[in-house]
């Protein structure tokens, strides 16, 4: 009954993204809010977020520390602690279910099944008292229903797919049997385990070195082509986006900035942000950074509902009108959207 | 160890007691001083000491072998109780039914009502049962057992008559309706004790679950689908038992002190009983052999505490 209702819905969903991207979303999120319920106020992580996925589509999501990358992703499931957390609105459209209003059952039935998840501190998110086998085992036998044996080698299978040498004398070992790369490369294979429709990735790379993330990237490419898989991938390495991204969203302030096709970020960026993040880049392509927190000023502060443009403070070419309105996302071009009030005269409207 | 044993001989020794004040006024003083010069009470204080040592390490495990196994080793003088004149280790080994049946299983009680109590308080913090939960516990933990155990006395077998007040130690089971006795008599001594127990554990299981709830594993537990029943009571609970395991096994020996006076109250003649009586009567060997035993016990349940420890915790071996 409900999923029928649901599924009705997502027709008109689809029509409507049918227009804008001309193919069917395994992902859609619209307007999500989050906050957190905190003794000294409330702090608003997350503020009207959109974006959508085809299968095999990769979205970028950039921003510096604190700019909400982490929070958006994990309200999509429910992962975040409730309370402090609060989803206050919008929608997350998966297969046209809306995971936002779907039971705990049927969200649990997704959470490592249709839909990976990988964290990003590879040092705290595995449990230090099971073994890695038990842990790469679970979702296997809880989403594939497999017996013992037959997730034991699948597992096997999944540890070498991610480069983990010796794998099947390593399914007994704990984590702390594991560097923090290897750690990584688990969680990797976890999020993979039941093969997901939409894997959402935050930061898998950050704690592996370069040769390593490459082989990680070449997986991922492969996996995209070979299944289809749709994939959100948080970073703070732009080199890296530039290379394997169809779309980028750059994050601030809890809100996206700047959403486009990765070639016209790149050759043309709109927001001043989304230029100040690349005049960071090294001229030296690939070479990684730490941090994106070279602009200078201060991340923006998040108690309270957004008057004004988050980044004028910080912006060189903010005016008036950014200290009186939070700009919507205008669309410059097809593929290309600015939440900018530089955008707002050249373009007929509010996208 | 042997610091312990000697330091507690000193001080029972420096006490001015006279293991023969108890005796009848009408014993002329010559005897008394014969009685005590047999007890070896006049001989001086390290002779007195290595003498109970060697009784204690020597003579009587050879006295327990024959018993047990049948050997057929040379027993000398036991070690005997100034007031009772009984060797003390029979005493002790009459005591210690009586006390690890309450002790043990108040203990038991009180970790089988303090884990799923921490369990949920933690897993609905601040909720209605939390709070009654944390109130009930406050008090547990703060109220001595002496004062809760009078007013049970008060409660069930005064006024309700549901319980007899008095521990009868010489109670046998023999069938079915003896053993209810047997159960009748022991909850409330159980129940004092287990509640006191149960007060302090599951305030540690309470703040271990709430560390372990907050964790990144756990979310990647919930993020790997797994019931939210397997994420509390396989992922935070296996984690959360590893410093509760330890407390339990630490504060074991604590309870036999909290027997102590929960033995007096009810008077249920244990092992705390008979250390009571013998610090009033100046009983030297025997205050000093109970007190060695909670010593020896005190120190083996560290031990096992920290083996516990390193099967609980995998980042812990000692290889
Ligand atoms: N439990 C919480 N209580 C209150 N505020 C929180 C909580 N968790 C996150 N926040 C706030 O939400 C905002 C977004 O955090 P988020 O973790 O999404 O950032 P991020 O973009 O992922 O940063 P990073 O690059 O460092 O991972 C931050 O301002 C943070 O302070
Ligand atoms: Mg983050």
């Amino acid at each position: 009954m409900v999923s029928s209702t649901l599924r009705q819905l997502s027709e008109d969903e689809k029509s409507q993204a049918g227009q804008a991207h001309g193919a069917d979303n395994v992902l859609e999120v619209r307007d999500l809010q989050t906050v957190f319920e905190t003794q000294d106020g409330t702090v608003h992580a997350v503020n009207n977020v959109s974006f959508a996925l085809k299968p095999g589509e990769l979205l970028g999501v950039v921003g510096e520390s604190g700019s909400g990358k982490s929070v958006s992703m994990m309200s999509l499931l429910k992962l975040l602690p409730m309370p402090p957390a609060k989803i206050l609105n919008g929608e997350v459209l998966f297969d046209g279910r809306d995971l936002l209003q779907a039971s705990e059952d049927e969200l649990r039935s997704l959470r490592g099944g249709d839909i990976g998840f990988i964290f990003q501190d590879p040092m705290t998110s595995l449990n230090p008292v099971f073994t890695v086998g038990f842990q790469l085992m679970e979702p296997l036998r809880i989403h594939m229903g497999m017996n013992k044996k037959q997730a034991r080698a699948r597992a096997v299978e999944l540890l070498e797919l991610v480069g983990i040498p010796s794998a099947s004398d390593r399914l007994k070992d704990f984590p702390h049997q594991f560097s923090g790369g290897m750690r990584q490369r688990v969680m990797i294979a976890i999020a993979l385990a039941c093969d997901p429709k939409v894997l959402i990735a935050d930061e898998p790379t950050t704690a592996l070195d370069v040769t390593v993330q490459a082989q990680i990237i070449e997986l991922v490419k492969d996996l995209r082509e070979k299944l289809g898989m749709a994939i959100v991938w948080i970073t703070h390495d732009l080199g890296v986006v530039a290379g394997i991204a169809d779309r980028v969203a750059v994050m601030y302030g809890g809100q996206i900035v700047e959403y486009a096709d990765v070639d016209k970020l790149y050759d043309d960026p709109r927001h001043p942000y989304t230029r100040a993040l690349l005049k960071t880049l090294p001229a030296d392509e690939g070479l990684r950074m730490e941090r994106l927190v070279s602009i200078p000023g201060q991340a923006p502060n998040l108690k309270g509902p957004l008057v004004a443009c988050p980044f004028a403070p910080r912006c060189e070419e903010a005016h008036e009108r950014c200290w009186s309105a939070n700009p919507p996302l205008f669309e410059v071009q097809a593929g290309q959207k600015s939440a900018c009030w530089l955008e707002s005269e050249d373009t007929a409207g509010a996208a | 160890m042997l610091f312990i044993s000697l330091v507690i001989f000193l001080v029972i020794k420096l006490s001015p007691s006279d293991p023969t004040a108890g005796l009848p006024l009408t014993i002329p003083p010559d005897v008394r001083e014969k009685i005590r010069e047999s007890l070896g009470f006049n001989d001086p204080f390290h002779i007195q000491f290595l003498l109970w040592l060697k009784q204690l390490v020597y003579t009587e495990p050879k006295f327990w072998m024959n018993k047990l196994w049948g050997t057929d080793f040379e027993v000398g003088q036991r070690m005997i109780s100034y007031a009772t004149r009984s060797p003390v280790m029979d005493l002790v080994v009459q005591r210690i039914p009586q006390t690890l049946w309450v002790v043990g299983i108040s203990y038991i009680v009180g970790i089988l009502i303090a884990v799923p109590l921490g369990i949920i308080s933690a897993y609905k913090q601040y909720s209605i049962f939390d709070q009654i939960g944390t109130f009930i516990s406050m008090i547990g933990f703060s109220v001595p057992t002496f004062f809760t155990g009078v007013l049970m006395i008060l409660l069930f077998s005064v006024t309700l008559g549901w319980f007899p007040s008095i521990y009868d130690t010489t109670h046998e089971i023999t069938d079915w309706n003896s053993f209810l006795f047997q159960v009748k008599q022991s909850i409330m001594p159980i129940m004092v004790l287990g509640l006191f127990n149960a007060a302090q554990i599951s305030r540690y299981m309470r703040a271990s679950m709430l560390e372990n709830l907050t964790q990144d594993y756990v979310r990647t537990a919930r993020a790997k689908g797994v019931k939210e029943r397997s994420v509390v009571l396989v992922h935070v609970l296996r984690n959360s038992m590893i410093p509760v395991v330890t407390v339990i096994a630490l504060n074991l020996p604590s309870v036999f002190g909290g027997a102590l006076i929960t033995e007096q109250v009810f008077q249920v003649n244990g092992l705390g009983q008979l250390l009571i009586l013998a610090i009033q009567g100046g009983d030297v060997p025997v205050v000093q052999t109970v007190t060695v035993i909670f010593a020896v016990l005190i120190v083996l349940f560290s031990l096992i505490a920290d083996v516990l420890y390193g099967m609980l915790d995998p980042r812990i071996r000692y290889d």
